[in-house]
């Protein structure tokens, strides 16, 4: 009886979860004209999966080289790339303040400053305390060079569209794709098929070749392995860069899948004695 | 605490000094033997699942409010510190966050309970009208709560929910500008939604107070919907019902965990990590899961009055329900008609959800296909008319179909006692299992 009851429950709470998780995910645009969305097997998808620390690392290498011109990445500090679960955390700098390569990163950018002797607004290197300079002074200059569109922040972008990382990479490689002819650009449009519309504001950022990858080192389990360089096509740069900005948007990934699975396993050891101190107290007793 | 005679007896001398002054551990005690129905099922776990959800949220919140900055300027880069800086924040946001979701799912679970078991009727009614004024405060806390993010969600929802008020004859633009401190949703809007959604919780914790005490006051129903009689009908609280409550507990968390470290997004919107811009409408502007239903209702008729009185009267014809089902009956086991109704009164509440999230336009059910300027449309019910027909019926459940069934349903034959139902003949029994 009570197990029946409590099938009817598990059954009734399924369903209803299904149906609404179901429904927040039926909004979201279409696919304009012939092309087909690909689904690659992200390292981090599932519920053990975790990122891809050498694809990151390219990645966060084609946001500096391509995207960073014109797209900010405003939420993140240099201190970030090297957090447990970022692309460069190294377990000897548990500060990652200290961490060699962050301190490297962060003064390859030029941040603007205040001198605290004149006041003056001054151009400093990098420090990993500071967040990522935004390519532009404001949103009215970043719409007067880009013919009127705001390049949008990158930070959370793989969980601000709908799709998440899967959108991100297609609308990286569908440039070229034929266009249909009932989709009609004006000048300062491109033809995208995975964008609403079919039409966006920027230019194919990609090409084969554009930058050049070099070998990544990734920390392994204590060992330090060399990830040779793969060959900088569009379908790689879009991956990794893809893989960097999956973590940008959901730093904590790793560190959430792992407390969550011991406490489902804690949670479900204690249902399980609690079942059986119900079974226990409810013994003599008929209902 | 009344309704059954205290057993308390203080054993310390410190104790019983205490309780000259301040019973407050007899009421304590009085609380954990309080004599309940011996046969409540696991849907009557719901109420101890509820006031879980509340402490989770009011946790969670406390401490989120203690690194969150409610400037239209600052907020969204607040919460981003919380989910990166704050040392698990990204906890804390995704528990709250989920937790409202889960808060709403239990409360939904509860309602239908209370629906099916007749749970509303003499002497509950006091009970149930408790409840559904706390279902309100709750949508309105939840509500307050989406805009705190200000995420484009955030922002949108909220210019679309005040700007109901602007609806009102005569006064509706004055009243609007007074809700928002301003023209529009802006920052003067953002202080008093935070300020408000700190306050409401605990007017909702006041509620339950008083939801609880109504109930220790006449008791709890159960699923035969026969009121107690002798000792043999009930059991103490503890550790009975304790022990089923804490099971049913933790299999709750469970599904709330997988949530929270699984699919922590998959109950939001993808448009509120982008932070609000006045100046952009989203494509599609939708609430949160658990006010489709509402949506779609406010949707079903053209006029924005109309609809903005139809989803209120959604609301307010549960502050009646009991004097709308006037059947002597309580529960839906032993009424077979209004059991069916009820049932489809269920699926209506799910369509409901369907057509708010839906665009009314479009085709929800394909009939056929029709040719329009050369190309192949699809064509059938849409979620405008779907969601009128489950406007009409949902409206018909309470003001037609339970105050007639009241007047003509014959019920079935039901056991003498609680007691009865559950050691009864066996024959008896089986009928009753099968019911």
């Amino acid at each position: 009886m009570a197990f029946k009851t409590l099938k009817t429950l598990m059954l009734g709470g399924t369903v209803a979860i299904a149906s609404i998780t179901g429904i927040a995910f039926a909004a979201g645009g279409g696919i304009v004209g012939d092309y087909k969305m690909k689904h690659p097997d992200w390292s981090f998808n599932g519920a053990f999966g975790q990122y891809d620390r050498a694809s990151m690392q390219r990645g966060y290498q084609v946001y500096r080289e391509v995207c960073a011109s014109c797209h900010s990445l405003k939420y993140l500090a240099f201190r970030h790339l090297g957090d447990e679960d970022g692309p460069y955390y190294l377990e000897d700098f548990p500060n990652s303040s200290d961490n060699p390569y962050v301190k490297n990163f962060a003064a390859d950018w030029t941040v603007e400053d205040i001198d605290s002797e004149t006041g003056d607004v001054i151009d400093r290197k990098g420090t990993p305390a500071d967040y990522f300079p935004s390519p532009f002074p404001n949103d009215a200059a970043a719409a007067a060079s880009n013919g009127g569109a705001i390049p949008p922040d990158l930070s959370s972008m793989v969980k601000a569209r709908t799709g998440g990382a899967d959108y991100l990479y297609n609308l990286l490689i569908a440039y070229g794709t034929p266009k249909p002819d009932d989709v009609e650009l004006t000048p300062g449009l491109y033809f995208n098929p995975v964008m609403d519309g079919g039409k966006i504001s920027m230019a194919a950022p990609l090409s084969d070749g554009i930058i050049e990858y070099e070998p990544t080192e990734v920390v392994d389990h204590g060992e330090t392995k060399i990830v040779p360089a793969p060959e900088a096509t569009v379908e790689q740069m879009a991956k990794d860069v893809t893989n960097f900005l999956a973590w940008t948007a959901d730093p904590k990934l790793e560190k959430r899948k792992s407390v969550g699975l011991m406490t489902i396993i804690y949670l479900l050891i204690l249902s399980i004695l609690l079942f059986f101190s119900y079974k226990r107290v409810w013994r003599n007793v008929k209902h | 605490m009344s309704g059954h005679p205290s057993t308390y007896e203080p054993k310390y001398a410190a104790a019983k000094w205490m309780d000259q002054r301040l019973p407050i551990i007899r009421m304590g005690a009085d609380f954990m033997t309080f004599p309940s129905p011996r046969n409540l099922n696991y849907w009557y776990t719901f109420g101890g699942i509820l006031a879980l959800c509340l402490v989770i949220q009011i946790i969670s919140g406390v401490i989120l409010a203690m690194h969150y900055v409610p400037d239209v300027d600052k907020a969204f880069a607040s919460v981003q510190r919380i989910r990166r800086d704050v040392p698990f924040g990204w906890l804390l946001q995704s528990m709250h966050a989920v937790g409202a979701s889960m808060f709403f799912l239990a409360v939904y679970m509860h309602m239908f309970r209370g629906l099916y078991y007749g749970s509303y009727k003499a002497p509950r009614e006091v009970i149930w009208i408790l409840g559904c004024a706390i279902y309100l405060v709750m949508m309105a806390t939840a509500f307050l709560g989406y805009t705190l993010p200000w995420g484009q969600m955030s922002f949108w929802g909220a210019t679309v929910i005040t700007g109901f008020f602007g609806a009102v004859p005569v006064v509706g633009e004055s009243l609007q500008e007074w809700l928002l401190g301003g023209f529009s949703v802006d920052n003067a809007t953002l202080n008093r939604f935070f300020a408000l959604h700190y306050l409401l919780p605990f007017v909702i914790a006041a509620l339950v107070g008083l939801h609880v005490w109504a109930l220790h006051h006449v008791g709890q129903n159960n699923p035969i919907g026969i009121s107690e009689k002798t000792k043999e009908d009930t059991l103490s609280f503890h550790p009975f019902y304790t022990v089923k409550d804490a099971f049913a507990i933790a299999v709750f968390l469970i599904i709330f965990a997988i949530f929270l470290f699984y699919l922590p997004d998959a109950l939001g919107h993808a448009d509120n990590y982008i932070e609000a811009d006045p100046l952009k409408t989203p494509a599609h502007i939708v609430p949160e899961w658990y006010f489709l239903p509402f949506y779609a209702i406010l949707r079903a008729v053209p006029s924005k009055l109309f609809g903005i009185l139809l989803m209120l009267g959604a609301i307010v014809v549960l502050f009646v329900l009991p004097w709308l089902d006037t059947h002597k009956v309580r529960s839906m086991r032993f009424r077979p008609i209004a059991k069916w109704f009820f049932i489809i009164f269920i699926v209506m509440c799910f369509i409901l959800g369907w057509c708010g999230a839906g665009t009314p336009d479009d085709v929800a059910i394909r009939l056929g296909s029709k040719l329009v300027d050369g190309h192949d449309v699809p064509s059938g019910i849409t979620f405008y008319r779907l969601s009128q027909i489950a406007t009409i019926y949902y409206f018909a459940y309470f003001l037609i179909v339970l105050p007639v069934l009241g007047l003509v349903e014959k019920p079935l034959k039901r056991p003498d006692s609680i007691t009865k139902a559950v050691l009864g003949d066996k024959a008896h029994g089986e009928t009753l299992a099968a019911t």
